[in-house]
This record gives C-alpha cells, structure tokens and sequence, in this order.
C-alpha cells in the first residue's frame, strides 16, 4: 500500500497531489518522496482531495515536511481537506500549525496576483 | 554531524518470529527504543510471563514471545523487540498485552490466570472503549489493550501555570456531559475537543481553573444496574473506576476511534493554559476497577495481587473504598507506580494538580492502618516533577476515616473541605447554631488548618456527588430512583431545603426565593477565604430534578443544558460578576487566616457594629475585612429582615453597595467602579434571607 504523489511546478509553486490514505504503513515512503520536494520553490501545496484518511503517524509526517520546509525557510499549504480529515486535524491540533486554503487553484491564483 | 548506528539496534535471539534482546527493567510498560520497542512489566511470583502482540481489532493474538529466563531481572521482565524483516515495530500498528503465569492461591493472596491477557499498568493508551457507549463485546479476549503513544506533541512554549492556590476559582466539570446536550453548539459535543470549543465560556465566567472528574481510561459498561422504568441498561457515567491509568480516556475524545486522544487531550490542554485556566485533575487511586473476588481480571490482579491490593490475613480484599477492593498504596512498589503515574501526566499532559479521590486511603498502611507518616504522600509533596503542581485530599474514605483537617499535608497537601459545605448549607436553611461556626468557615477554616494557610481549604457548597445548587434549594430529599436502586444510594444528609414546594413549582414566592438562596450560596463561597470550587452548570441554575448522585445517568439528567433560560441568564450573570469582583481584590483572597502576619485584619459583625450575636438563635452576621480597602459582607439567614448598623469605614472612604441578593436585576450585583453610594451612608437594611456585599472607597 502506498500514497500515490504527483507533483508539478506552477507559476512558482511547487503542487503536490497526494492520492490514498496516509497511516503508518505508508508515511514512511510518503516521507522519503515528500521532502526532496520541499524548497525546490518558495511554496510547497499539499492537495489532500484525494486522501481519504490521515493517522496519527499520517499527520506527524505532515508536520515534519511544514517543519523542515520552514527550516528552509519555504512555506507549506495545504489544501482539499475533505470534512474528515479536517475534523480530525481540528480536533487533535493539527490544523493549528499548517496555511490549509480551499484548493490548489486560489492558491495559485492569490500567489499570481 | 552524522549519527552513529547503536549496536544494541539489532536482536540477540529470535522468538514467535520476532528478533529480540533482552531488555531495559526502567522504565515499566513500553517504550520506543533505536529499531524496537522495550517491554518492562514487574511480577513478583511469576513464574512464565508473555509478551502478547495483537493486529488491531483481532480477535486472536499475532504472536506470543515468552520472555526467557536470561530477560529477566530482579522481579522484572524486560525485552526489546524488533519488527519483523529488520523494520522497527509499526506502533499505530500494534496492540499488546501480558500473559502471566503464577500460583493460584487466594489465601496467601495469589490469583494468577495464565489464561488470561493482561492489560500493561504502564500502558499510555487503552484501546477496546474507543467510541463512548458502543456495545462490548464480551467474549472478546483481553477486552482492554496496551498501546503506544508517540510523547512528540507540540508543546510550543506552554507549561503548567503555577496559578497561586488562593487566587484560583476551580470549576469541577464532566468532559462528556458539560458539552453532550445539543444545546452546547459545539462540533465534537462530549469531547476534549467539545470542552475546548467552550473556553470562551469559560473565560467570560472568569474561572482560572476547571477540574476534569475521571479521565483515566475506565469502562463505561461496567455498571450492572438498569433504568427501572426502561429496563435499559446503565452507563457508569462518572467513571470512578480506572482501568488504565496512564491512559486518556478514549471515548471523551471526538478521535477516539482513530487512537488520536492523547493528541486531542494535549491540544486542549494547551489551549485551556493559552487562556489562563489550569487544568487539575480529578484522579482515583483508591480503588481499580477489578472490584472484589467476583471482578474482572484485567491487570494488576493476574499481574501481582499480593503487591496492588490490600489483602486481610486470609487473603481476601479489604474494602475501604466501598467498591471491592484497595489499592496498597503505600506498598513501596505501588508508590512508585502512582508516582510515575503523576508524572507522566505532569510532565506529558502538562497537567497543574490533582485532586484525590478518598484520599484518606492514600495514607493506610497495607493492613489498612492509618498512618501518622505515610510515605506515598510525603513522596509526592516532595517529588521535583510535582513540586508546583496542586495536590488536593478528598480527605476520608468509605470506610469512616474521616481526616478533614487532619490529612498528612507535608506543606502541601490542600483539602476538600466538607465541613465548610456542611456549615453553609445548614446556615443557609436557617439551622440555629451556625453563625459562629460560619464565621470559621469563611475566613479559611483556622481551627482545621492552623500553619497551613487559607489555601488548604477548597471551599464548595456543591460538587458532583450530591445535589446540584438549583437542587439543594429545590428539593428536601434526594429523589434517585432512576438509578434503579429504589432510592437506596445517595446521601441522605444533604442539608437541603426546598423553600416551600419539593421540586418544580410554579409559585412565584418560591422561586424568588430559590433565587435569592443560590445567590446567597454563591455571594458566601466567592467572599471567603480559601479555594472556592464552583460545579458546573450551578451558575445557569443546573438541574438534576432532584437526583443527588448521578454516576450512572448519562442523559438530559447529568448534561448541562445551555437553552437560554431566564433564570440562568441572571443567576449567570451574577455569578460572573461575583468571581470578577473576587479577583479584583486580593483581600478576600488572603492566604493567611485572620491574626497572621497577614497585612489584613477580620472584625465580626452584628446588626449593631461591632457586636456579633454568637447565639444559638443568632442567623445574621457580618465580616469586615481591612486592608489596603475594606469589604464588608453581611450574611442574614433568617426570614426577617435587620437594620444594620454599619461600622465607620476608613476615614476619607464611604460604603459602597456592591451586591444585595435580595435586590432585583440588574441591582442584585454592580458592576466595578459603577457600585453606587448608601442612601444612608451608616445602615443598611437587610432583606430576609440575603446576603451584601459592601465597598469602602
């Protein structure tokens, strides 16, 4: 099992889409492939419309790609929170730390203007 | 700077397809370690003991690893585990548990069950009640099991607040239902992240500390009684009944069922700190929820019955807590595990305090004999973790030691005081005989806690075992027959008085009056000196429709309902501003009693200045308290009214009248600087049953 991660660059922007549920037994991967993405551009988003379900170890491995993006000095938003996983961020205090904005697009379009 | 590969990161030997070494004895449960996870459980008399890995939701174990003798020191068992092909265990993955094998003999106080998967005492998280209320299944091996929880959380800069004791306003609340009932308005109603939704509330009443009754992991399902006019069964609601006390209680948290609650736990804590409200919590180390000899097996007893439990000469459980079994709290090895307990949710949780649940069990010696030095209490007065944080002593037990005023403090210890309930109450229904014990009361309990401080005595008219404020002023007797035992449980001495109607009345005198008491109740406790504690929900007139003891009522009987109501809105608002005004002058938040080198002084009061009426049939009297200001409050429980003679305040300051229950709103209670001026600047007439608060500036 593993996250499927697709990535592109946009009008200075780095677009991740992530595709599958994030837990324990694919973070791991997920890691290892999420972060030689970060810093390659001033902003990183994390389109999470395909993710389903996001765990415990799902989540700090969220956190530990927004963090070591801050360390170089970058930004990370995330985006296409289904009710779900927002509820679960909100609840555990998650969504405290991360830029969550609607979708890749309004991003894209606020980083143009 | 790169980092070295340990090389106790690989296995010594392989058993049940796991590689292995042998493990760290300390610390107990289990613990993450380079590549695996180290296992510690101590058994005195085990002769085998297991290590059982579970696939979360299986019903049948993965794996069993004995532990060999070679893993084995002193009485514990320790062993690192590593995962299978080399990778570390999956611990969102993994649920554990302990088999141990043993002698079975009650009389020399050995109940081993080899057949039996135990749950680790050490473990941080409990699954198996993961969703509040969802039917067990029964027959389900090993029903609670051990899991890990990642200690990585976020703390940003936050740390327990070290609040003074004297300026604290507790408020005891119920995680579940303080935001359960639909009218809360919150998106995760019943949870930690419900409670965290209401700070705002929180916030505006003005209280700096609230105090969570039982959030260790318990079971809910573990109650045998029904609803007797629905045959349902019901709910241990309250939680008195630890299974895991390492663990947040799953099933008070919205992710619960993701094994996210420790996460959420934390989150609301921090965020409770960010709005200056401590965090205590409610603990119960008295007693577990094995019960007696007929109880469940689930940790301790197949673990270790000689060592946990308090055993008579026969081997039978003592009962001092009036629900199966003791807990051998200072048997050296329970010490350490209450303890470690403590601070684990000190410094994990960043918890402020604890309040003790039949505390005065924390002091019997393992045959149950009270104890003059009892060293599990002067551990945790001394112990560095939990040097800040507050202990509070519920300061008796179910077994008739009553210790209120006497508990073994070490300069620490704070205590409950249920004299000063019971001497309010009674004051308020108008019993003769109460002033002079009154006056004790509200200036700190001195007679119980002479060289401790006013900060010993948490004062409270009301908390959750008994009758809530708009019950004690509503109801003559207890009415518990929904909890299906015929009106039998539940104190009968409630000190209570209905006002002229038992329970719900029409009648306009009544419920004025009713009105007037809770405020009269409120206008005491948040004038005196000590600790008050407020239940929640007392401030918006919270019913239980008479019910004086609802452990089992999970319902509309037990939640508080936030459905604007007239009567809440004023009581509310009152309330509120009574807790501003007692944080808006430290004096009535003295630390010293009267007369010790305090930098403020009592004088008493009668309808004539300076002349108490210490009587017998005396019902009205006055405390003047003196410092850099002065605050006057005049307490009448009696159905007549007085004229009082006020004493001359300071020379260049007149009286100001800052509350009069009996006055109607919005002049029950003014606002700062806005209290306005005597009429007649040396008297004052007070109504029948009230209470004034007056200001000298």
């Amino acid at each position: 099992m593993t996250v499927e991660v697709r990535s592109r660059e946009q009008d200075g922007v780095t677009v991740v889409e992530l595709d599958g549920e994030i837990t324990s037994v694919t973070s791991g991967e997920l890691q290892q492939r999420l972060l030689p993405l970060i810093g390659r551009s001033s902003t990183t988003v994390i389109d999470l419309t395909q993710v389903p379900y996001i765990s415990s170890a799902g989540l700090r491995t969220l956190l530990l790609v927004h963090r070591r993006a801050l360390r170089e000095a970058t930004s990370t938003i995330l985006v296409g929170l289904s009710e779900e996983v927002r509820f679960v961020m909100s609840s555990t205090g998650f969504l405290n730390f991360f830029d969550v904005r609607e979708s890749a697009s309004s991003v894209l379009g606020a980083v143009r203007e | 700077m790169s980092v070295t590969e340990r090389i106790d990161a690989y296995p010594t030997r392989t058993i049940g397809g796991y590689g292995v070494r042998a493990g760290r004895p300390l610390p107990f449960g289990a613990t993450p370690v380079p590549a695996g996870v180290n296992f510690s459980v101590y058994s005195e008399k085990a002769t085998r003991m297991w290590l059982v890995l579970f696939e979360p939701g299986a019903e049948q174990p993965l794996a069993e690893l004995e532990f060999p003798a070679a893993f084995r020191i002193g009485s514990v068992f320790a062993m690192t585990v590593f995962g299978l092909d080399g990778g570390s265990l999956d611990d969102e993955r993994l649920e554990y548990g302990f088999r141990a094998e043993g002698p079975f003999d009650p009389e020399h106080g050995d109940r081993f069950d080899a057949t039996r998967v135990l749950s680790d005492p050490y473990a941080r998280m409990i699954s198996g009640r993961d969703v509040w209320g969802t039917e067990p299944d029964r027959d389900r091996p090993c029903p609670y099991r051990s899991r890990l929880v990642p200690d990585d959380f976020d703390w940003g800069d936050d740390a327990p607040l070290r609040i003074p004791t004297e300026d604290l306003v507790v408020y005891e609340l119920h995680v579940r239902g303080f935001t359960r009932h639909p009218s809360a308005q919150v998106s995760a109603p019943g949870t930690y992240a419900g409670l965290r939704e209401k700070i705002p509330y929180l916030k505006e009443l003005g209280v700096n500390c609230v105090e969570l009754m039982p959030v260790f992991e318990f079971d809910e399902h573990d109650n045998p009684r029904s609803d007797p006019g629905t045959g349902e069964p019901l709910l241990d609601y309250w939680g008195y009944n630890t299974v895991g006390f390492f663990a947040p209680k799953a099933g008070y948290a919205a992710t619960g069922r993701f094994g996210m609650q420790a996460d959420e736990f934390k989150t609301m804590v921090k965020e409770l700190h960010a709005a200056g409200i401590e965090v205590v919590l409610d603990v119960v180390f008295n007693h577990t929820a094995e019960g007696n000899e007929q109880g469940p097996t689930i940790s301790f007893r197949g673990l270790d019955n000689a060592t946990y439990y308090m055993l008579t000469p026969a081997g039978d459980y003592y009962n001092f807590s009036g629900t199966g079994n003791t807990v051998n709290c200072n048997h050296p090895v329970v010490r350490d595990f209450i303890l470690n307990c403590l601070r684990h949710w000190v410094s994990e949780y960043h918890i402020d305090g604890f309040r003790f649940d039949l505390a005065a069990i924390l002091d019997r010696a393992p045959d149950g004999t009270p104890l003059a030095n009892p060293p599990l209490l002067e551990q945790l007065a001394h112990d560095p973790v939990l040097r800040h944080c507050k202990l509070i002593a519920e300061a008796w037990d179910a077994a008739g030691l009553y210790e209120v005023g006497s508990f073994p403090d070490y300069g620490r210890w704070a205590e409950w005081n249920g004299q000063y309930r019971d001497t309010v109450r009674r004051f308020l229904k108008g019993d003769p005989g109460t002033a002079g014990e009154l006056a004790t009361r509200v200036v700190g309990s001195p007679d119980l806690y002479t060289g401790r401080g006013t900060a010993a005595s948490v004062n409270f008219v009301t908390a959750h075992d008994g009758f809530t404020l708009h019950d004690l002023v509503s109801y003559n007797d207890k009415h518990n027959e929904a909890n299906g035992e015929g009106n039998a449980d539940g104190a009968n001495d409630n000190n209570s008085w209905n006002c002229g109607a038992e329970g719900p009345t029409e009648d306009p005198e009544i419920q004025r009056l009713r009105m007037r008491q809770m405020k009269n109740a409120m206008a005491i406790l948040l004038t005196s000196q000590g600790v008050p504690m407020l239940l929640a929900g007392d401030e918006l007139a919270r019913t239980q429709a008479g019910n004086n003891n609802t452990y089992c009522q999970d319902n509309e009987l037990s939640w508080q309902d936030w459905s604007p109501h007239e009567t809440g809105e004023e009581l509310y608002r009152f309330v509120r501003s009574l807790i501003a005004f007692r944080h808006a002058h430290p004096l009535l938040r003295g630390a010293d009693h009267p007369g010790v080198c305090s930098g403020s002084d009592v004088s008493w009061h009668g309808t004539r200045a300076w002349e108490p009426d210490w009587s017998a049939d005396s019902r009205l009297l006055a405390v003047l308290r003196t410092g850099d200001e002065q605050i006057y409050v005049a307490m009448n429980s009696h159905w007549e009214p007085h004229d009082l003679e006020l004493p001359t305040p300071q020379s260049g300051t007149d009286w100001y009248l800052v509350a009069d229950t009996a006055a109607e709103p919005p002049y029950d209670i003014h606002q700062p600087g806005a209290e306005p001026p005597l009429t007649d600047p040396g008297h004052y007439r007070i109504a029948p049953r009230s209470t004034v608060i007056l200001l000298a500036r």
